[in-house]
């Protein structure tokens, strides 16, 4: 118990620290590029709270949450099939193989040109960009659901759907959540990669406008935002995986203290 | 046709008829059972007996409908085998591998009869009703993974109990339980087929459980598997783990089939 204690407040104390660290060391800074963290403050409160909040924050999020939730509601289902219908897997596996090689960034300039500047654009980016690791994932994960299992389904004789549901999806969840957690981070970049490459729109619009204007303790502010909302995200997909998966984190627990 | 060693009055419910199974075609078949004939009858405990590797667990998976066999047959009243049965229920030897781990005990035990469609207060008095038979009401709310090995195979039987099957089939259910727990399970068989009145075949390799356990032992022979003899055991009705080994017909009985398994082919 007073060990967690003292990681704990390790865990918070350190952050603090760089940024009191950050905060006295640049107090007097006279380099344009490193502006006091006052100013960046300052900044960060004038452009994010609140006047670009709705504009340009939550058009941001908005775009990352939408995008995120079709590429997982589109990678578990395609996942499914792929995996459990044979021609689908020969027809769809190369091509899966072929897609996720290419950096999702660098597809941004072709949905540009195919599509324009609007935020179809950007969703589309998002969405294909993390589609793919939670795709693989999902596939990966109901390959390897034990015979065992399958089995006992059989015997009970459950119901096409029911094993789909009951038993398949609990059984590749771990694995589909490894994926999910990886697609957010993808999301959580091409959603940025989108704003700067082809939107005057969004944080990250914003962020490189300010760089390119010259403002650089906006263009701090900005970098400081995607910092926290990454952080945040992050975060939050941490504490609902360990509710969905109380199972499998619990019996992992047991294991290693076993 | 009929085995020789079956009364005449009673009813053969399980019937396997030359069934043989191999795996692969041509060639590189590998034949894994032979030739296989005998039958079970209405609430009868039979236990199939042979060297490990012999084919058992194959043999089972033909008998639940997960294989199909190569050849011949296995039929339950009469009706071929020819996916899982709606009779049937199996209790596999890998308890680690048999359970939901992210369901807990109870829901373990839901998750066949929910398919089953049956009334909410029925699913919960067979539920409780299979946990108190194998000693695990208070598991309930458990995860099979915080449980022992014997426990979680205990719960693998109540999930089989509160299906209700009319047969029981189960393969090596005790292999990796202690001895005392594996005595404890044995009892529980014992103690399920008379309060439920389930025909019951249990595949094992050790033959003092299976003269213990068994009206009649199927005895198998290596490689590819074939019936050597079917023993009839006569041992008396209420079996007991002290009285019952210890008598000198229960050494007689168990001599008899390990000789037989013993002797080369």
């Amino acid at each position: 118990m007073n060990r967690k204690a003292v990681n704990w407040s390790l865990g918070v104390g350190a952050p603090l620290l760089l940024v009191a660290l950050w905060w006295t060391l640049s107090s007097t800074s006279t380099n344009t590029f490193f502006p006091p963290l006052s100013i960046i403050l300052e900044r960060f409160q004038a452009l994010w709270l609140f006047d670009h909040f709705t504009s340009d924050v939550l058009l941001s999020l908005r775009n990352l949450l939408l995008g995120y939730a079709l590429a997982t509601v589109i990678g578990v289902g395609l996942g499914f099939i792929i995996a459990l219908v044979p021609v689908a897997r020969w027809v769809l596996d190369p091509l899966i193989h072929f897609f996720r090689g290419i950096p999702p960034v660098a597809l941004v300039p072709i949905f540009i040109s195919l599509i324009g500047f609007g935020v179809e654009m950007r969703l589309l980016s998002i969405t294909l960009a993390a589609l793919f690791p939670t795709l693989i994932a999902t596939v990966d994960g109901i390959r390897s659901v034990d015979s065992g299992l399958k089995d006992v389904s059989a015997v009970y004789r459950l119901t096409r759907r029911e094993k789909m549901v009951q038993v398949y999806l609990p059984a590749a969840g771990p694995h589909i959540a490894s994926g999910m957690q990886v697609s957010l981070q993808v999301a959580f970049i091409v959603m940025i990669a989108s704003e700067m490459l082809g939107s005057s729109q969004g944080i990250g619009a914003m962020t490189l406008l300010a760089q390119q204007s010259f403002m650089i303790s906006d263009m701090w502010a900005g970098i400081l935002l995607l910092g926290i909302i990454g952080f945040a995200a992050n975060l939050l997909f941490e504490i609902i995986k360990n509710k969905v998966l109380a199972w499998y984190v619990g019996s992992k627990r047991l294991a290693r203290t076993a | 046709m009929a085995e020789a060693n079956v009364s005449s009055d009673a009813t053969v419910r399980l019937r396997v008829d030359g069934l043989a199974k191999s795996y692969g075609t041509g060639d590189k078949a590998k034949v894994v059972i032979e030739d296989l004939t005998f039958t079970v009858n209405a609430g009868e405990m039979v236990c199939i007996v042979g060297p490990s590797g012999v084919g058992k667990t194959t043999l089972l998976k033909c008998l639940a409908g997960l294989q199909p066999a190569t050849r011949g047959q296995a039929s339950i009243d009469g009706r071929t085998i020819s996916g899982p049965p709606p009779e049937m229920a199996l209790v596999f030897q890998d308890y680690n591998r048999s359970l939901m781990p992210w369901l807990t005990v109870r829901k373990n035990l839901m998750l066949p009869l929910r398919h089953l469609r049956l009334p909410a207060a029925e699913a919960k008095e067979r539920c409780d009703s299979a946990l108190e038979a194998v000693g695990l009401s208070h598991a309930e709310h458990q995860y099979p993974w915080q449980l022992s090995g014997g426990m979680q195979q205990r719960v693998a039987i109540a999930r089989a109990l509160a299906y209700r099957p009319e047969i029981l089939i189960m393969d090596e259910p005790f292999a990796s339980v202690d001895a005392q727990t594996r005595f404890d399970l044995e009892d529980l068989c014992l103690k399920i087929r008379q309060d439920f009145g389930m025909t019951i075949l249990v595949v094992t390799h050790d033959i003092d459980e299976a003269v213990y356990l068994s009206d009649r032992v199927v005895v198998l022979g290596s490689k590819p598997a074939k019936v050597l003899k079917i023993v009839d055991v006569d041992l008396p009705a209420p079996r007991d783990q002290i009285t019952t080994r210890s008598l000198p017909e229960f050494a007689r009985q168990r001599t008899d089939v390990l000789s037989l398994i013993k002797r080369p082919a």
